[in-house]
């Protein structure tokens, strides 16, 4: 991420006119103060309803800005356009909802009551604090990041199967990957509300077959966060092979070779050789699995509702119920966002220890 | 591991040789094992759309030999061949749901790959400085998106939405679905536009083009693959999204995961029609994944390999 490559070098003419900077100047100011007006007018009067106006002259504005930065800027500005708009989405789509969320989270809001919002301070962290459903969620969220390491032992051994010399690859690539493409909903349907139905699903009759009298899959806290494992890990199981797969193909036949001929073969060579190798893919693929664990809602939103008792939560679907059942705005968010701030050190962490463990300094 | 052969086959070369077979028949037994894991479900789907109740209670698997396949389940969808003609009310829902799915899928990818590929190739090709950051603040700004939970921005969106009267519109799930898929789109295009040499634009610049000439007529035309890889990625990941549509949409723009998960819960051992909804919801992907295999595969590799 860190190198920049070549970068290109022009060098061009800059003769833009006094005339022409301050056309720019006046845009972007003129549409920023439009922009401000219409805010201060939807705040404060009641001469729209909504803030759809606001929405419009945001807009006008980010177009007045990009169209600016060729104005003022010319052949400079113009290389600002490619990232100005993107950098304009993400702000307006990111920074200011997360702003607007930390006002939120400090009130009590709830979008059935009519009262609307009451700026209450921590009252709802100490309510979090004190909540045993939020933090059996937190700890849920902590086994199934720790599923992802046998999601990864399954997946790497699928990519070393599908990197060796077999028939029909194209075949076994394709069909590996299809789970990847099924919607988590439906997948929920499809395995977890038909194939393991205690009655006439076709894993429960497997289950009978075996000796297993009265399948329930359900049923206890376990087995259900390990279903919900399975699910998920059987829709994204594909994902991890192909990085892994990618990598394997990406090291020269010739460092396999020669260990070879060096005497190491079959197990020794992939302790020692392969999966040395293989270290940076395994990380940024574990690490892209795990934001996308992280944000595991929709296979217990649909299958379980969190349920038994509590025991297959993740903390994403925990707030939604709390919107869904109560419409608690206030506290779903301040959940969301201790969520989000447990996320970021986690991760932070992880990357420095991944980085102290590549780069070892003695 | 082939060892020349001088004489005969000894003992030892024998049992070599076995060991051979052994671990090849070892091999495709997993093989053929996973794509069993792979398949059946959605084999369980497809077949179960064409059951009966006696054919689901008794666990029939096999159409044509077990049991007689059926329409029943797409009948009740208004899909079955008798019906297809027919006005049809839950047809017409589905069909509604179907491409508010799919507009708001390929608008966000489309809008997503634009952005992305902007974004990208300017940051693989000049140095910026936006207040303290540099490119790689940036670059690593854009991505940062990417551990963002969609739970933190749910609450905030909804209520926001509410009072700019987005909620419930194609346009506000395309926003947002644009705002998740875009760092990977921006990954992905970076790698592809570091793989491209400068020489082009130079030789395009001397010329007589325009920075952004050179981009359009001469880097897009070679960095394509890359965006096909990037908006099919794009593709499978918002069309699949529920948690965002579940919460911003009520009515008018609820899409196809949000209808399946309607019906979840609600339809009992009547198996059928759910099955038929499912696969019809799964299909579109599928057929993507098979068609377009290469392209998802590219794009998941490009950034895993540097």
């Amino acid at each position: 991420m860190a190198d920049q490559g070549d970068l290109l070098h022009v060098v061009t003419p800059d003769d833009i006119s006094d005339r022409r900077k301050r056309l720019g100047d006046v845009l972007v100011w003129g549409t920023a103060a439009l922009f401000a007006a219409v805010a201060a007018l939807i705040a404060f009067t009641d001469l729209f309803d909504t803030w759809r106006p606001g929405l419009y002259a945001f807009l006008l504005f980010a177009v007045a800005l990009c169209a600016a930065q060729v104005i003022r800027g010319g052949e400079q500005g113009s290389r600002t356009l490619f990232v100005l708009p993107a950098a304009l989405f993400v702000v307006a789509m990111v920074i200011f909802p997360l702003i607007f969320a930390v006002g939120i989270a400090l009130s009590d809001w709830n979008l059935s009551s009519p009262d609307g919002q009451k700026f209450n301070g921590l009252a709802n962290f100490r309510q979090m604090w004190n909540d045993p459903f939020y933090w059996n969620a937190l700890t849920n969220m902590v086994w199934y990041t720790l599923a992802i390491l046998v999601e990864y032992a399954i997946a790497f051994g699928l990519a070393l199967i599908l990197a060796s010399e077999i028939r029909a690859r194209k075949f076994f690539r394709v069909a590996f990957l299809l789970p990847l493409m099924l919607s988590p909903v439906a997948v929920s349907w499809m395995i977890g509300k038909s194939m393991l139905e205690p009655r006439f699903g076709p894993l429960a009759r497997l289950a009978r077959e075996m000796g297993w009298d009265n399948p329930s899959f359900f049923g206890s806290p376990e087995m259900a966060r390990f279903m919900i494992m399975a699910m998920d890990a059987w829709t994204f199981i594909p994902f991890m092979m192909i990085m892994l797969l990618a990598g394997l193909q990406a090291i020269p036949k010739e460092v396999q070779e020669a260990a070879r001929v060096d005497g190491a073969s079959g197990w020794r060579g992939f302790w020692e050789v392969t999966f040395p190798l293989m270290l940076p893919v395994s990380i940024t693929a574990i690490l892209i699995r795990i934001i996308f664990k992280l944000k595991l809602a929709d296979i217990v939103i649909n299958v379980t509702a969190g349920g038994p008792g509590g025991a297959t939560d993740s903390v994403t679907s925990f707030i939604f119920r709390e919107y869904r059942d109560r419409s608690n705005v206030g506290y779903g968010t301040m959940l969301a966002i201790v969520y989000l701030v447990l996320i970021v050190v986690a991760i932070t962490v992880f990357m420095k220890l991944v980085d102290r463990w590549m780069n070892p300094r003695y | 591991m082939a060892e020349a052969q001088i004489f005969h086959d000894t003992e030892a070369d024998l049992s070599h040789r076995a060991a051979r077979v052994s671990k090849r028949v070892l091999l495709y037994g997993i093989l053929i094992f996973w794509t069993v894991v792979c398949l059946f479900p959605i084999y369980w789907t497809i077949t179960t759309s064409f059951k009966l109740a006696p054919d689901v209670m008794q666990g029939n698997m096999v159409p044509f030999v077990d049991y007689d396949p059926q329409w029943r389940g797409w009948r009740s969808l208004g899909l079955s061949p008798e019906t297809i003609g027919e006005v049809s009310t839950v047809r017409d829902e589905f069909l509604k749901r179907f491409l508010n799915s799919g507009i708001s899928a390929l608008g966000s990818s489309a809008l997503a790959v634009v952005l992305g590929s902007m974004a990208a190739y300017g940051l693989s090709r000049f140095r910026y400085r936006f207040g303290p950051m540099k490119n790689p603040d940036i670059s690593f700004f854009f991505l940062s998106q990417l551990i963002l939970p969609p739970v933190v921005l749910a609450l905030p969106f909804l209520v926001l939405y509410r009072e700019m009267a987005l909620l419930d519109t194609r346009i506000g799930l395309i926003l947002l679905y644009t705002l998740t898929v875009l760092p990977i789109v921006i990954w992905i295009m970076q790698d592809q536009f570091r793989a491209i040499p400068t020489e082009l634009e130079e030789a395009a610049m001397v010329d007589g083009l325009s920075i952004w000439g050179a981009f359009l007529t001469i880097i897009l035309p070679i960095a394509l693959p890359g965006m096909v890889a990037a908006f099919i990625l794009s593709l499978v990941l918002t069309w699949n999204e529920y948690f965002f549509a579940a919460l911003l949409t009520s009515t008018n723009a609820v899409t196809l995961p949000v209808m399946v998960a309607s019906q979840t819960g609600s339809q009992g051992i009547n198996w059928w029609s759910m099955a038929a909804l499912s696969t019809a919801a799964i299909l579109p992907l599928i057929v993507v994944g098979v068609v377009l295999e290469r392209y998802i595969i590219k794009g998941m590799a490009s950034g895993a390999v540097k």
